[in-house]
């Protein structure tokens, strides 16, 4: 949110465009928590080949992001966020 | 080979039925030949909206189940002669019919239509089956509102997923005053959310209320309803035809709008 936004008052079409937006990611997706167990599962084995990963601060999961670049008009995709910390590089991975 | 279309939204009372009653005036209004089927069994409604409820004799499970021809059970229009309704059956339940047994029913009637046309239920469970099992092509009706949209798109991802090749969207009841102060999101708006192709914008227009009290579908007359639809009718045969002046304006002024605004 930028700091002029608070300034104004959104339009009710444009709320409803954005509530829209928002709820339709997570249907769209329609990712079972088992699925997602899965992806979370076969990213971590495939990871875990060359890094240590920290298991507890793991995050993975659906949103949305602005598309960059190349059109001027803004669209928003699907997209999967991961935030996978790493404890330690396993060094033998590196040769 | 005629085509067979289904008309479908997910949300109920959007205006597929209506929709429906006009596409087949419309397309009967063009010459074509086209078949209504009315595939909401329990809950019949396209008839009353055509006029034609104190005609019908049998209904669309008693020709599945063989109980009478597909040519007993069709209903001719009173003002067009090339258009026909199958209503559904009131006293019946969604499982009595199959979609193998509509998808069948669909192959035999387009030999001899143009366009065979299905009113489908709300909802997305057995009569949805029904109504899509035959179709080659689907119009999703939608009004600019979260509720209708959000379904609108659970549809589209189903019509997908069942492989139905084309899928088009009709935005009914729009309010352009309503859109040009920005309560109400325009039909650009729901075509940018929804990444769909736009068939048309129906506005919201009494004389759609006055059509379905006299049992007249008004594609084709003068009121901006009957003009869209008619509109509507005549890009489904493939024509191109520019969106309603009025329509054009309103979707300039809003972009104008939304340009000042940012």
């Amino acid at each position: 949110m930028k700091l002029t936004d608070i300034f104004k008052k959104k339009s009710s079409s444009e709320m409803a465009k954005d509530r829209l937006k928002l709820v339709l990611v997570s249907d769209r997706s329609s990712c079972s928590p088992e699925i997602m167990e899965r992806i979370k599962n076969d990213i971590l084995e495939v990871l875990s080949k060359y890094v240590e990963v920290d298991q507890a601060g793991l995050d993975i999961k659906f949103t949305q992001m602005d598309t960059e670049g190349v059109t001027s008009d803004s669209k928003t995709v699907p997209a999967l966020y991961a935030n996978i910390p790493i404890k330690n590089m396993k060094h033998s991975a590196k040769n | 080979m005629g085509e067979v279309i289904v008309v479908t939204s997910g949300k109920g009372g959007v205006g597929k039925t209506t929709t429906t009653a006009n596409l087949g005036t419309g397309l009967a209004k063009l010459n074509k030949k086209v078949v209504l089927i009315d595939t909401d069994i329990g809950l019949r409604n396209l008839d009353v909206v055509m006029g034609l409820e104190n005609r019908i004799v049998y209904n669309l499970v008693d020709v599945v189940e063989g109980s009478c021809k597909v040519k007993q059970a069709m209903i001719r229009d009173k003002r067009y002669d090339t258009l026909f309704l199958l209503p559904a059956a009131q006293t019946k339940d969604k499982t009595s019919v199959t979609p193998d047994q509509m998808k069948k029913l669909a192959e035999e009637l387009k030999q001899e239509f143009d366009y065979v046309i299905m009113d489908c239920p709300a909802g997305i469970e057995q009569g949805f089956k029904n109504a899509i099992a035959g179709a080659e092509r689907a119009v999703v009706v939608t009004t600019p509102e979260v509720s209708a949209v959000r379904d609108a798109d659970r549809i589209i991802g189903l019509l997908e997923a069942n492989e139905i090749g084309k899928t088009q969207l009709v935005v009914n009841r729009l309010r352009p005053e309503m859109v040009k102060r920005g309560d109400m999101m325009s039909a650009e708006d729901v075509i940018d959310i929804l990444a769909v192709d736009l068939l048309g914008v129906v506005p919201d227009d009494e004389n759609i209320v006055v059509a379905t009290n006299n049992g007249e579908p008004l594609a084709g007359d003068s009121s901006l309803a009957g003009q869209a639809y008619m509109n509507i009718c005549r890009r489904i045969m493939g024509e191109s035809v520019p969106f309603l002046n009025l329509e054009d304006k309103r979707g300039f002024f809003a972009a104008l709008a939304g340009v000042f605004r940012k």
